[in-house]
């Protein structure tokens, strides 16, 4: 490749056109002028010695804080500190899925609200996060599942948000694959979202920290939390391993790890680590244009535009914070897709990988304020974390803002445990390991 | 896959078992208050190292059993029934 002298009338309009965003236009120019116009995506900040706001963990909720702090609260004096590179935790672990299909009507409402944040994302962001509302698809295997997808399909109707009940024939018109009459668990019909679907995980770290970062935020990377510095009841700020660093509001969105930093600071919160796993095939052709969950067991499946399925089960079931699953669920895992599409059976599975979870007493996240002043919670997050990144962001920003909770996670609070007022989408009572 | 010695059967896989949470919890006195009752039931330490906690054998003997297994490592240190006071090994905790 001949590299294009400087002079080239096009370079002057490529600087132009830099001007930081990104646009198809740029692309083009770039693709003129040697691709030499890029700068870094977002500054790597070395930590100051204080800040108003010290986010603790730098994967999507913590970055899309940061984010929504500044752009809609006005609030530039923050810092974003991760322990190793941004994007590695559970933003670039889950399985991509975005959808609000919830039972309890508080949560259908805040991961509704998500959705449409999704939707505008990434013309908010300027960058592309691959969001593709392809729909997410559950089936159902018996008449009382039917009732309670009904029920759950009516009370998202009723709120305004997208969902439709499927024939068995609709079901396998949209996915053939399906059996619907496999041996175990014949399939009755379906429950579908249309605006349901996935998006490019590791997109939305970069996305949320490129804009964070063009608004102010400092986005500090290889920053680990030792300690939460305490004044009674008050929180002044954390020891890191790049030194300590006062804070007027120090915000953990260190979801998995959650207990560990609240015990920092002297806390037990209502939570439990568990690792949940995730696996991707080898790359086929397209045969699955939507998210397709089983109702039988616990397992999820999606194309990647790549071409690999993507999918994933159930927690391994005990503490843990080993970042890596065990064998057990992964052949439950492999069962329950045998079961449901049985076409996939010589399908080479290519990767596998854990994430460590907060799963919490009711199986629904938190966004509050603590005992300690100063010391904000976004964790508790269960297998919803990644759909959540734009509301939660928004609302956790909102909480440090204006000190006050955003209507919309009012209810995640941490007295809802003391005060009875839990939000228990499975109805499984306070074993984190059964949500 | 975790290989958990029960001291009733002998070492079994663990999809003969089920997990049933934290063993350090107990039961407050009825008139201790809703604090009290409320770390009891909610408020967990979910340690990242020894874990105390309860597997039910179900697979097996059917007996309750209390481990102590490390959270990062898996590795199992000791196994008993209810009754036995286990203690956490000390030092190997982050």
């Amino acid at each position: 490749m001949n590299p294009v002298p400087k002079s080239h009338p096009t370079a002057a309009i490529a600087r132009r056109v830099s001007s930081g965003r990104y646009s198809g236009w740029r692309l083009f120019l770039e693709g003129l002028t040697g691709q030499r116009g890029w700068s870094r995506a977002w500054a790597k900040a070395a930590p100051r010695s204080r800040y108003r706001v010290v986010i603790v963990g730098g994967g999507g909720h913590g970055l899309a804080t940061a984010f929504y702090l500044a752009t809609e609260y006005g609030i530039t004096d923050v810092a974003v500190l991760e322990k190793g590179p941004i994007g590695l935790g559970n933003v670039g672990r889950n399985t991509t899925t975005i959808r609000s299909n919830y039972f309890h009507p508080d949560n259908i409402r805040f991961y509704e609200y998500s959705l449409k944040l999704w939707e505008g994302l990434e013309r908010k962001l300027n960058f592309n996060a691959m969001v593709s509302q392809r729909g997410v698809l559950n089936v159902f295997h018996t008449d009382a599942q039917r009732d309670l997808f009904t029920r759950r399909a009516n009370t998202m109707r009723l709120l305004g948000v997208d969902a439709e009940p499927l024939s068995r024939e609709a079901v396998k018109q949209r996915v053939p694959l399906v059996d619907l009459d496999n041996g175990r668990y014949p399939v009755l019909g379906g429950f579908l979202q249309p605006r349901g679907g996935t998006v490019r995980h590791d997109a939305v770290a970069w996305g949320y920290a490129r804009a964070a970062s063009e608004a102010g935020a400092d986005i500090v990377e290889h920053c680990e939390v030792t300690g939460i510095r305490r004044d009674g009841a008050r929180v002044t700020g954390v020891e890191t391993t790049r030194g300590p660093i006062a804070a007027d509001t120090v915000c953990l969105a260190v979801a998995g790890h959650s207990s560990r930093l609240a015990a920092m600071a002297g806390l037990a919160l209502p939570i439990e680590s568990h690792v949940l796993q995730a696996f991707v095939s080898e790359g086929i052709k397209p045969v699955l244009d939507v998210v397709l969950t089983y109702g039988a067991g616990h397992f999820y499946v999606s194309q990647s535009d790549k071409g690999g399925l993507v999918f994933g089960g159930a927690i391994d079931g005990y503490n843990t914070y080993g970042q890596r699953g065990t064998l057990p669920m992964a052949e439950e895992v492999a069962a329950a897709a045998m079961t449901l599409l049985p076409g996939l059976a010589r399908l080479k599975v290519l990767r596998q990988w854990g994430g460590v979870m907060d799963m919490s007493m009711d199986g629904s996240p938190i966004i509050s304020r603590t005992p300690l002043e100063g010391l904000i919670v976004n964790g508790g997050w269960c297998y919803g974390g990644f759909k959540a990144i734009p509301a939660g962001g928004l609302t956790t920003a909102h909480l440090i803002a204006r000190q006050a909770p955003h209507p919309l996670a009012a209810h995640l609070d941490l007295e809802r445990f003391a005060a009875g007022r839990t939000i228990d989408e499975r109805g499984a009572g306070p074993f984190p390991y059964a949500h | 896959m975790l290989r958990i010695p029960c001291p009733w059967c002998g070492e079994r896989d663990e999809t003969e078992f089920r997990y049933r949470g934290d063993a350090s919890q107990s039961r407050p006195a009825a008139e201790a208050g809703l604090a009290a009752f409320n770390a009891y039931v909610y408020e967990r330490q979910n340690p990242c190292g020894w874990h105390l906690e309860w597997w039910l054998h179900v697979g097996g003997c059917r007996k309750l059993l209390k481990v102590v297994r490390h959270t990062l490592s898996h590795e199992i240190h000791s196994v008993g029934g209810p009754e036995d006071p286990l203690s956490l090994p000390q030092g190997l905790t982050r």
